[in-house]
């Protein structure tokens, strides 16, 4: 696996704080999951220094494109935007172990907040396409974050959005709205990203109900091939808890493993 | 017409093929699909320390202008793994291996060298003596020209392989240090290890890594480094291994030129994953360019005048 350039086909903002990104992967050659992330250098210089990791928004088979769904937070995500359909993108990946759908799984429950909506949405996508219906609760801070997510609900998915301006994104108030989605829907197996309080929250439950569960990590990344030993996070094995990779053995693990610190 | 190009290089009595191989830490297993090891100068991998070790607190690593500052603390499965997985595995290669020790005590670099060199994939040591030394003040070994001196006489006591002594900047006077290095039996010498360094969040007001000091490393520390491998050429004759910063094949022809007779490269291959190989590549060119034939031919010569101590 080697870096390849892309070429941009748009990028474009589509709300107050999120930009979407989309480019020609048509030489890439290794098979794209849901939850796997590529490695973007945000501009043509060493300025930002670092490659960002970005996980994958929209995989895009026949078409050989790929798109990511950004928030503009720091000097990376705003280089980013300066670039335009045409010019060409440094992308490394795909990297890290993506979400696991098992056959027998014929509903799914959602749970995103954030910048991590983008990273479930690509997951929504592979869902309808086997026939598994989604349900999914998605969390941000305002209704103008959650422009972006309205692309979930294309790909047939039951959505419920919570915000924090309308003070419907609290913990107890998702954790109603995650039981009665439990007592409506033959849920199998429930995925998470984006927040820790909210990861927290669906280990409980999962637990409680003998739910398997997966979740996407985000942690600050080194080189992304798993030889620094950077973006580290600790994992339940057996009685003992043990350091892994978040780019390596991440950035989806089974959820009960994880240590939400 | 192609002229032949020589590039291998010597540390002590390993022959590498070429000047161009990996920082310890910044290499891996991981690496193997993504460029070719066999095209390397040798291959390092990560600091191995006798007992696993867990790693520091994330963030363990923070973007600064021009390069990084990490923490990663070692985190190590420990001697016996090495020993099962690691040396084996790089033992299918060709390209030499060079083991990267960390150790808290000079007993323990003796032991961990012993049992590590007496394999016969191992071309040569690199010991990295910028870890502090826990049965001391907690200050690292390369910071103390006796104990540096004391810790590679140890070494150099249970094997006739190469020892390299990766040495750290974090010191008055380099010179001091590398001729103690010498002094106790070092064949070559890496210049150099991380600078200290620290980077804070004016938001939180928190440190921007988990163990609140870490090194800095990538191009805002090149200058620093090619003048501490200028430094070091000057007052010994071993070969120097740089380390520090270097980006493409210019930057480390300026290593090469400052004294360097070979060079690890770290921080790039995070930014760009096949940079090794590129800047052998970029290498090859100036030397193409220039009518250079042989790389040795350009080790130390840098056209420099008198100079200050200081540089003031």
């Amino acid at each position: 696996m080697k870096p390849i350039q892309m070429k941009i086909c748009s990028n474009q903002q589509v709300s107050q704080r999120y930009w979407h990104m989309k480019v020609d992967a048509s030489e890439l050659t290794e098979p794209v999951m849901p939850g796997q992330f590529f490695q973007l250098r945000c501009g043509h210089d060493l300025n930002p220094f670092l490659r960002r990791p970005f996980s994958i928004y929209r995989i895009n088979r026949e078409e050989k494109t790929l798109e990511f769904l950004y928030l503009v937070k720091g000097a990376g995500t705003q280089r980013l935007t300066l670039m335009q359909a045409g010019d060409s993108v440094d992308v490394f990946g795909p990297l890290g172990t993506p979400f696991v759908l098992e056959d027998e799984w014929k509903t799914i429950l959602l749970l995103a907040r954030g910048v991590g909506i983008a990273t479930l949405a690509a997951l929504a996508q592979d869902a309808a396409e086997k026939g598994v219906q989604a349900v999914a609760i998605l969390s941000a801070r305002s209704r103008n974050d959650l422009l972006a997510a309205e692309t979930l609900q294309g790909f047939g998915a039951k959505v419920l959005f919570v915000t924090d301006e309308e003070q419907t994104s609290g913990v107890d108030s998702v954790r109603e709205q995650i039981e009665s989605l439990l007592a409506e829907h033959p849920i199998q197996a429930a995925f998470t990203c984006g927040s820790k309080r909210l990861s927290r929250l669906l280990q409980e439950i999962t637990a409680q109900h003998g739910i398997p569960g997966q979740i996407a990590l985000e942690e600050h990344m080194g080189c992304a091939m798993g030889v620094c030993f950077a973006c580290v996070c600790d994992v339940r094995d057996g009685e003992y808890l043990k350091t892994v990779r978040v780019c390596k053995e991440g950035p989806v693990f089974p959820l009960e493993k994880v240590v939400l610190g | 017409m192609t002229t032949e190009l020589k590039m291998s290089v010597n540390i002590g009595s390993l022959t590498l093929a070429n000047p161009i191989m990996p920082a310890s830490g910044a290499f891996g297993e991981d690496m193997e699909g993504i460029i070719d090891f066999n095209q390397l100068g040798a291959v390092v991998p990560k600091s191995i320390t006798k007992h696993p070790r867990k790693g520091n607190a994330t963030p363990r690593v923070c973007e600064t202008p021009a390069g990084m500052i990490n923490s990663i603390g070692i985190q190590s499965k420990g001697i016996d793994y090495y020993m099962e997985n690691v040396i084996p595995y790089y033992g299918r290669y060709q390209t030499p291996l060079i083991s990267s020790i960390s150790a808290d005590s000079i007993d323990e670099f003796a032991e961990m060298a012993s049992i590590i060199a007496g394999t016969k994939e191992v071309a040569a040591l690199e010991l990295n003596i910028s870890c502090p030394n826990l049965k001391g003040n907690g200050a690292a070994f390369g910071m103390d020209a006796k104990l540096t001196r004391e810790l590679i006489s140890e070494v150099r006591k249970v094997t006739e392989k190469p020892l390299i002594a990766k040495l750290t900047p974090n010191v008055t006077s380099i010179q001091e240090i590398a001729l103690a290095a010498e002094a106790g039996g070092a064949d070559g010498l890496n210049v150099a290890n991380t600078l200290l360094a620290m980077a804070i969040d004016v938001h939180t007001r928190r440190p921007r890594i988990g163990n609140v000091l870490g090194g800095l490393s990538g191009p805002a520390v090149k200058p620093i480094i090619v003048r501490m491998i200028y430094q070091v050429h000057q007052v010994t004759n071993l070969p120097i291994i740089g380390c520090g910063g270097v980006m493409n094949g210019e930057d480390a022809l300026e290593m090469i030129l400052a004294g360097a007779s070979a060079v690890q490269v770290g921080t790039a291959s995070f930014v760009q994953p096949t940079a090794m190989l590129d800047i052998l590549e970029e290498i090859k060119q100036y030397m193409v360019q220039y009518g250079i034939t042989d790389i040795n031919s350009l080790v130390g010569q840098v056209a420099a005048g008198k100079h200050t101590t200081e540089g003031c």
